[in-house]
């Protein structure tokens, strides 16, 4: 997106993460493209969340290099990933129940006003953010009835769409999104799927962790799938049949690790 | 169009979405103490009218009894709303009184005063370092803490009180007024106007809310839960010694129990006035109006002549139940 020599927007290699003795990750490698969706897979425990949490500074890998835009970074906290424009959605959504949509989706990006005597204390500029929001929301179709709601009012599929619009507002460069459209209705579903690829359309390098092989074919371009902690594939995913994916996530057949 | 309430189409319409909004938002929760204040007050108005309820001298009273109340309520509606819990409020305010007194007596009013304050906050920050970094339960830390201030607290003049003697200070902080408004009034009113925008202004209120709501969340999206943890028992802390500043003020003496067994009262005035005890919720206004409603209760059953080892009774019943009847509208939310 910034340059046009480098479509690499990020680049994992060697991940290494243990819990004690587990090896949830083991030499793991994975790279991203701006303006496309790669698809995450792999059974229960295979160490897809883990490697998300990684590069989202959720945890902190044992060894391994984690690059964005060709840089190698430590990534240490969520902070630090959400500086370098590494935006998630997890599986829990990280929405505020309490605080309406405009806070949640400024949260910890919250707009101030009062110069620096303002910015210094944190003077919340909420007209400015309730006006940003709305053209956040309009910019990836996503429709709320009412911005000053507090999330817990809002239906599941409403939340969802507001996680993942936060990713997209701040987000300008890598999207991970973590089941992103489990638990929801078929339309509701759809809509996620719609506001992926308009953010591939707009440049984002997204990462898409699914067990829905529909998902994959419909929106993936490419899939890496992890087996056991270690990557067991990485394909284009034109040029494989959900069937051989499956065979991939179960462990039954082995992929090109080296594409 | 992403937001059907972008333009209303008149003050009517907008002012029942606003309604709308409440309802399905919240309940009638927000207003449940200002009815249970008109309530309580009404009554004792009429059963306490030959007992010189309604008296100004009386209401006066009340208003300067709710003020230590109600100082510490909105320190400690931040405490709750980041899903911790400071008891060590008690005798932080106690010891406070005697660090004002001390203060006062070496250094003039005002840094008698600044000097209280800063002290109590240090008491959170202590406080709050030891919650998070040693990662014990706020509720036990400030458990030990209540112990330990306290103690120091009746170490420090043995058990007297230490009398004050500086009017300057009685005008500011005590028994002085503005024109014809009590100078207790008017710091209940400060307090009270700067821990709401606080919450609802700053991104620090923010924060705070966000933490107590949902830890994990608020850390996943970088806030530093660490901090807002800390920061918000500092709040508590220091405000729970500017109550003791007003108290000292109003007595004219620093001593080691002065508010000490407001505790549970505050816990209750907050709880009543709608803030969440397990975090996430919290309101400055409600904390104000539940502390009103404490000090009604406690100057109603002693006009209504009921000995101290009674009141103790009733009014431990009355706060089991009003918190019992705030937490069961808070759940149906």
């Amino acid at each position: 997106m910034t340059s046009v020599a480098s479509t690499v927007a990020l680049e994992v290699e060697g991940l290494c993460k243990s819990f004690k003795a587990v090896r949830a990750l083991d030499q793991v490698a994975l790279r991203l493209e701006y303006g496309r969706v790669t698809a995450l897979l792999g059974d229960n425990g295979a160490g897809k969340s883990t490697l998300v949490k990684c590069i989202s500074g959720v945890y902190t890998p044992d060894s391994g290099v984690i690059k964005v835009d060709g840089a190698a970074q430590t990534i240490a906290s969520p902070e630090a990933a959400r500086s370098l424009g590494i935006e998630t959605v997890h599986q829990t959504l990280a929405v505020i129940d309490p605080l309406d949509v405009v806070e949640n989706l400024f949260l910890n990006r919250e707009l101030t006003r009062g110069g620096r005597l303002g910015t210094w204390l944190g003077v919340l500029d909420k007209k400015r953010m309730r006006t940003e929001s709305k053209e956040i929301l309009g910019r990836l179709e996503i429709r709320i009835p009412s911005l000053r709601r507090s999330m817990s009012a809002l239906s599941g599929g409403q939340r969802q769409a507001v996680a993942i619009g936060r990713a997209a507002a701040w987000g300008q460069q890598i999207v991970l999104l973590d089941e992103p459209a489990a638990a929801l209705g078929v339309e509701q579903a759809a809509r996620v799927l719609d506001l992926i690829r308009n953010l591939r359309d707009a440049g984002v390098a997204v990462l898409l962790i699914t067990h829905n092989m529909e998902r994959v074919t419909d929106v993936c371009d490419r899939a890496v799938v992890l087996h056991q902690g270690r990557k067991a594939a990485e394909v284009d995913v034109s040029e494989v049949t959900k069937d051989d994916l499956v065979a991939y996530i179960t462990g039954a057949r082995t992929g090109n690790n080296d594409p | 169009m992403t937001d059907s309430s972008v333009a209303p189409t008149s003050k009517l319409a907008a002012a029942t979405q606003w309604l709308d909004r409440r309802r399905s938002d919240a309940g009638l929760r927000p207003y449940v103490v200002y009815l249970a204040a008109l309530l309580i007050f009404a009554l004792f108005a009429i059963i306490l009218r030959d007992d010189g309820f309604l008296t100004a001298n009386n209401l006066l009273n009340i208003g300067r009894q709710a003020t230590p109340i109600a100082v510490m309520a909105v320190g400690m509606a931040f405490a709750l709303a980041a899903s911790e819990i400071d008891l060590s409020i008690g005798s932080v305010c106690a010891f406070s009184s005697l660090v004002a007194a001390a203060g006062v007596a070496n250094y003039g009013f005002v840094a008698g005063a600044v000097i209280a304050v800063v002290v109590g906050a240090g008491i959170g920050l202590l406080n709050g370092v030891i919650a998070v970094k040693v990662r014990i339960p706020s509720f036990l830390v400030t458990l030990g803490m209540l112990g330990i201030v306290s103690g120091v607290a009746r170490n420090m003049n043995n058990l007297q009180s230490r009398p004050i003697r500086n009017d300057n200070f009685f005008a500011v902080f005590g028994g002085g007024s503005l024109g014809p408004v009590s100078s207790l009034l008017i710091w209940t009113v400060i307090v009270g106007l700067i821990g709401h925008l606080v919450l609802h202004q700053l991104r620090w209120g923010r924060h705070v809310l966000s933490v107590g709501a949902d830890r994990s969340a608020a850390a996943a999206l970088g806030i530093n839960t660490d901090r807002i943890r800390i920061t918000a028992l500092m709040a508590s802390a220091a405000a729970a010694s500017f109550a003791g500043v007003l108290l000292a003020g109003r007595l004219a003496i620093g001593r080691h129990d002065l508010g000490e067994n407001l505790l549970l009262t505050v816990i209750a005035a907050v709880v009543i006035g709608g803030t969440n005890l397990f975090g996430g919720r919290a309101s400055v206004a409600g904390a104000i109006v539940g502390s009103v409603v404490m000090a009604m209760l406690n100057n109603g059953l002693i006009l209504m002549g009921l000995r101290v080892s009674d009141q103790l009774i009733a009014r431990g019943a009355i706060i089991i139940l009003a918190v019992a009847l705030s937490m069961r509208e808070q759940k149906e939310t």
